[in-house]
């Protein structure tokens, strides 16, 4: 397989913990621009993967490359996050005791250094970006809310909005849809296409509506490694899948 | 928006008000024992001068753990470690001030020296017979300790209950480093005796005022930097850090960094604190260091309020006045009442006591706008506007009013 023009590639990555093995020889290859859904089973490796990717976890073996170029394995997560890589976890996670749009500052892109924080003044540019990005989430009349009193689908969203604010290039987007409702189900696979449009995405996601929706190239991980890859259609007809889904 | 700036104008109103008492104190109280005739009914004996004094260092040390646990959620058990080194520091100068003054007239070696068979003076006291020196010490001996320190710890993200333990352990270890007579601090009775600071009598009632009067301003210039600290971009990050730091290092910022540079600036606060408050009692010993004294702080911090800038400056003097108090009345009492006090804030006010004032007036504010609102024949039904209830926590200082409960990070 060729990296280049690839934005993300791991091949033969496996991890264990314990003596448990994570993720077992994942090969996985993302085109430039490209959105791919991660569907699986419980304790499949997703969110491994994604510990992986951004640094958290180190592998024990393999390669894991962003880029085409950049070797993964050698960075820890800020250097990751500064070299383009946004993650939301499963559990939304924001800075709760800060405003909506404090939360947006925080993680616009910019030099990440204590002393110019510390003097840090408000930019007009900031303030223009700050309000896209609100406009993008839908959050605009929130903005001086505390994060902690948003909806949970609101937190959701102002954490993707916290991932564009760091315009990254590849997003890692850990169930997005998790305990919403339909209509903001809706509304998310709307905004995540959107995301789509400029960036390369990997969205994991329980819900096979929403899958269907985003209508993109799917991967199915079972035990640490792909057990099947492409349309929507092709993995769910595919019978090793169903079989790990409704169990034997 | 408007009532946003109405009350960020609050809170930073409460700033200025403790600023500005603090500077009228650091004025008015030298005045009072100094100017006025010790028969009048507005004089203030010495004593009192000297003990509030005291507090007012105290309240310093409160103020620079409130920085780093408050905002940035470490809770450190061992902040007493660095009052004491800042206090170890100005005891030095005032130990090369008495010259041959001392009991064994040793222009050179401060007496316990002479008592303990030194021929000369250790390398590390060189210099301290300046002012400027020891000035400088003060602040960079507990910033070294706690940059080193905390390099470690936070680099090896070293977090919650591990980190207060080692802290203990820190300050633990340096009491029992102190309490060695080869350490060259004069081991168990430390460091005592003072007779000048910068050519005046530590004893006269001018030094001690003008002591008072430091203390005071150095308590304002502290509020005023840390209200600027919390208040910046920075100080943002820092509570972002407290509530999920995972999220912050996924955004790319180094939580390490951000931890380490308060966590410096507090010690050198609390170093400043020890510093003042030494030629203020007359005595720094190794029990500085006790383990107790650090957990002190803390209490302080919660009964006033943690997270709030004022908060700790109140529960210092409240607690310690208590202390005065009930120390003349049940001496034997008092570490149970402390005990007592602890749980009981911990149990009834979460927030302490400047944290539960303004959430209790949050909900009037709120009430009174629901009240208004009724009473414009608004529908009843239309819960109160939220901004009203958030409103201290909108703005640095208050975060804790009425916000939300700090959550752990992933």
């Amino acid at each position: 397989m060729s990296k280049s023009n690839t934005i993300l590639y791991l091949d033969g990555v496996s991890v264990s913990f314990d003596g448990f093995r994570a993720i077992n020889n994942l090969s996985l290859v993302l085109d430039k621009g490209e959105m791919r859904a991660i569907i699986g089973p419980n304790g499949a490796g997703k969110t491994t993967m994604m510990d992986i990717v951004t640094g958290k976890t180190r592998p024990d073996e393999g390669e894991v490359f962003f880029d085409g170029q950049v070797d993964l394995t050698r960075h820890d997560e800020a250097e990751i996050a500064m070299m383009g890589i946004g993650r939301k976890f499963q559990k939304p996670t924001v800075f709760e005791s800060h405003s909506v749009e404090d939360n947006l500052m925080l993680a616009l892109k910019g030099p990440r250094s204590i002393f110019p924080a510390l003097f840090h003044r408000r930019s007009a540019a900031e303030a223009r970006q700050i309000d896209d990005i609100l406009g993008v989430i839908r959050l605009g009349d929130k903005r001086h809310d505390l994060a902690a009193n948003l909806s949970h689908g609101q937190k959701q969203w102002l954490e993707i909005g916290m991932l564009l604010a760091q315009d990254p290039k590849l997003l890692l987007v850990d169930e997005p849809v998790a305990g919403m409702t339909d209509a903001e189900t809706e509304e998310t696979a709307r905004l995540l296409k959107d995301i789509a449009r400029d960036h390369s995405v990997i969205v994991v996601e329980h819900d096979m509506h929403f899958v269907r929706e985003l209508g993109v190239k799917v991967t199915c991980l079972h035990e640490g490694s792909v057990l099947s890859e492409g349309s929507l259609d092709f993995v769910s007809a595919d019978e090793r899948v169903v079989e790990v889904y409704l169990g034997r | 928006m408007i009532t946003g700036h109405f009350f960020a104008a609050g809170a930073d109103r409460r700033i200025a008000i403790t600023i500005f008492i603090l500077l009228a104190a650091a004025i008015i109280v030298p005045l009072l024992n100094l100017a006025v005739s010790p028969t009048s009914a507005f004089y203030i004996p010495s004593y009192i001068v000297a003990l509030t004094g005291k507090y007012l260092c105290y309240a310093l040390l409160a103020l620079a753990l409130d920085l780093v646990w408050g905002y940035c959620g470490i809770l450190s058990l061992g902040h007493g470690a660095f009052f004491a080194l800042g206090g170890y520091a100005m005891g030095m100068y005032l130990m090369r001030q008495i010259g041959s003054r001392g009991v064994y007239g040793n222009p050179i070696l401060p007496d316990f020296m002479v008592f303990l068979n030194y021929k000369e003076l250790p390398w590390f006291w060189t210099g301290f017979d300046h002012f400027w020196f020891a000035a400088i010490m003060v602040l960079a001996v507990p910033g070294l300790l706690a940059f080193v320190f905390g390099w470690f710890a936070f680099r090896s993200r070293v977090t919650g209950v591990y980190l207060s333990i080692i802290t203990q352990a820190m300050t633990y270890a340096l009491l029992l480093a102190f309490f060695r007579n080869d350490m060259g601090f004069g081991g168990n009775n430390g460091l005592t005796d003072f007779k000048d600071i910068l050519g005046f009598n530590v004893q006269a009632d001018a030094t001690r005022s003008a002591l008072f009067a430091a203390s005071a301003v150095m308590l304002a210039l502290a509020v005023f930097v840390t209200w600027a600290i919390v208040g910046s971009k920075y100080g943002k990050l820092l509570m972002a850090v407290r509530d999920a730091e995972s999220r912050t290092r996924f955004l790319g910022w180094r939580a390490e960094n951000v931890k380490l540079f308060a966590f410096t600036v507090s010690a050198v606060m609390a170093g400043i604190a020890g510093a003042l408050y030494v030629p203020q009692v007359g005595i720094i010993n190794p029990g500085e260091f006790e383990p107790s004294n650090s957990i002190e702080v803390v209490i302080w911090a919660a009964v006033g309020g943690r997270g709030t800038i004022v908060g700790p400056i109140v529960g210092a003097l409240l607690v310690n006045a208590g202390k005065s108090w009930f120390t003349g009345l049940l001496p034997e009492f008092w570490l149970f009442a402390l005990g007592g006090l602890f749980v009981a804030v911990t149990l009834f006010l979460p927030k302490g006591i400047v944290g539960m004032w303004d959430s209790w007036r949050g909900n009037a504010k709120a009430m009174r706008a629901a009240a208004i609102a009724e009473e414009a024949g608004a529908d009843p039904d239309v819960p109160p506007p939220p901004k009203i209830v958030r409103s201290a926590a909108t703005t640095p200082g208050a975060w804790s009013a009425s916000g939300p409960e700090p959550q752990p990070a992933e």
